[in-house]
């Protein structure tokens, strides 16, 4: 089985469904037209400065190429996970969110590199940087639901947390059921794509390694090692990010420390 | 010697809203603060609970507020704010399971129903949540309470009960705090009565 490579004639075809979309969106008065449209584009340009970026980094195949790479990814992915709860800290907010996404990402990263794929030279482009995209991705999701369920969260609980306070508990217990809730809920996202997978989805790497020309069997196998890391990398940067995030907002007498939030 | 101690001394406390204030508190004594809304009253007694970050000395029986860590404070000097918070479904999983008969024979006193400590938190009213917030605070023996308007909600019979409640507890040492906007309830049952304006603290009555 063959590639069959796409003309960019067939992607404008395709592209026809935005316009369709767009049309939608103006006859109904649904006022989504022009973010769509800028989406759109901005996909597009992203996508395929990436894809020449990439073609250059695999050509050269140098480590400090493929690792400048990943770090500018790490950082992106840090701002991206700092920007998305609708409360942030007033200082202190990337560099818990750079040590919540990183930390977790590039050890998971390296556990893969290290005992499933292992590739000639380790850091090889071609699987670094996919398998650091892709893992970044999930864990940037994980660490910015755990965020907003700390960030946000305290807010609408301070009287329960300022209670046990005020009874004598120290900030860690009357911390404790949010924390818990807020790591609980950025661990659904992955939990259903786990039992989704295959059943309601074919997930989005296997289809295109099928597409690619790959033999199912061998893309389900990337795909389970993918799950197995992405749920990894996912838990890793909750926790971290709720530790990390709950710290923030207390100080040595174990106070709740609203103050170094602000909104929005 | 002992005695000669304050229970609880403020010295030149200062916060965002509040102070500076100086107070001593002798054990067993009742102090009454009242004042206009937004006077500074209840931010004072965050301060005095080790709640919000400021300046100046608190301390316990002559001990130093730095010599305590936040909670162990906390526990001992201990806030009853006007809004209770509430962290679990039911009444009795905010009561130490060691206290749940002392709780029910306040509860008793407090004119609350038997069934009380079980019901859950989501339908109590705004004087059964403020009795049983004060409550949950008398099980665990501080040394000082700090009260928001502790009876504001209450009909005169639970008001009643309330100021006994808190009379007797202050026989046995307890030290009181009570912020309230009832000029009576401040001279039945404080030793002492304060107006708080623009965060400082002037005798009342003067």
């Amino acid at each position: 089985m063959g590639v069959i490579a796409l003309h960019p004639s067939d992607l404008a075809v395709a592209s026809l469904l935005i316009l369709g979309d767009a049309l939608i969106s103006l006859v109904f008065r649904l006022r989504f037209h022009r973010s769509l449209i800028v989406a759109a584009a901005r996909m597009v340009v992203q996508l395929v400065a990436i894809g020449f970026v990439l073609r250059f980094v695999f050509a050269v195949g140098q480590t400090w190429l493929t690792l400048t790479l990943i770090v500018a990814m790490v950082l992106v992915a840090a701002r991206e996970a700092a920007a998305r709860p609708s409360r942030r800290l007033r200082r202190g907010g990337f560099i818990i969110s750079l040590a919540s996404v990183a930390t977790p990402a590039l050890l998971t990263c390296l556990f893969a590199l290290l005992t499933a794929i292992r590739p000639h030279p380790l850091l090889s482009p071609q699987y670094a940087i996919p398998l650091a995209g892709i893992i970044l991705g999930n864990v940037l999701n994980a660490a910015s639901i755990a965020f907003s369920g700390v960030f946000d969260g305290v807010g609408a609980n301070a009287a329960a947390i300022e209670a046990r306070l005020m009874l004598g508990d120290s900030y860690r217990t009357a911390i404790a059921d949010l924390s818990r809730d807020a790591i609980r809920r950025s661990m659904i996202p992955i939990v259903n794509q786990m039992s989704a997978a295959g059943v309601v989805t074919l997930p989005g790497i296997m289809t295109g390694q099928i597409l690619a020309g790959l033999d199912p069997m061998e893309a389900v196998k990337y795909q389970i090692l993918l799950m197995f890391l992405l749920a990894g990398g996912s838990c890793l940067a909750s926790v971290a990010a709720v530790s990390l995030a709950t710290a923030r907002l207390t100080d040595p007498r174990g106070r709740l420390r609203l103050d170094r939030l602000a909104d929005r | 010697m002992c005695n000669e101690t304050p229970l609880l001394s403020v010295d030149d406390l200062r916060g965002p809203g509040v102070g500076p204030v100086s107070l001593t508190l002798a054990i067993g004594e009742r102090v009454a603060i009242m004042g206009a809304s937004g006077a500074g009253k209840s931010l004072f007694l965050r301060q005095l609970a080790d709640l919000d970050p400021g300046e100046g000395s608190l301390a316990l029986r002559g001990e130093r507020r730095e010599a305590l860590a936040g909670p162990a404070w906390r526990r001992r000097v201990m806030l009853v704010p006007a809004q209770s918070g509430w962290w679990a479904p039911t009444v009795d999983i905010h009561v130490d399971p060691s206290e749940k008969a002392h709780a029910a024979t306040l509860a008793h006193r407090l004119r609350l129903p038997d069934d009380i400590l079980t019901r859950e938190v989501r339908v109590l009213s705004t004087g059964e949540r403020q009795r049983l917030a004060l409550i949950r605070a008398l099980t665990r023996s501080p040394d000082v309470l700090l009260l928001d308007e502790p009876t504001s909600g209450l009909d005169p019979d639970a008001m009643a009960a309330v100021e006994n409640l808190l009379m007797e507890y202050s026989r046995e040492g307890t030290g009181i705090v009570m912020v309230t906007h009832d000029a009576g309830q401040a001279r039945r049952v404080a030793n002492r009565s304060f107006v708080m304006e623009k965060g400082r603290l002037a005798p009342a009555w003067a």
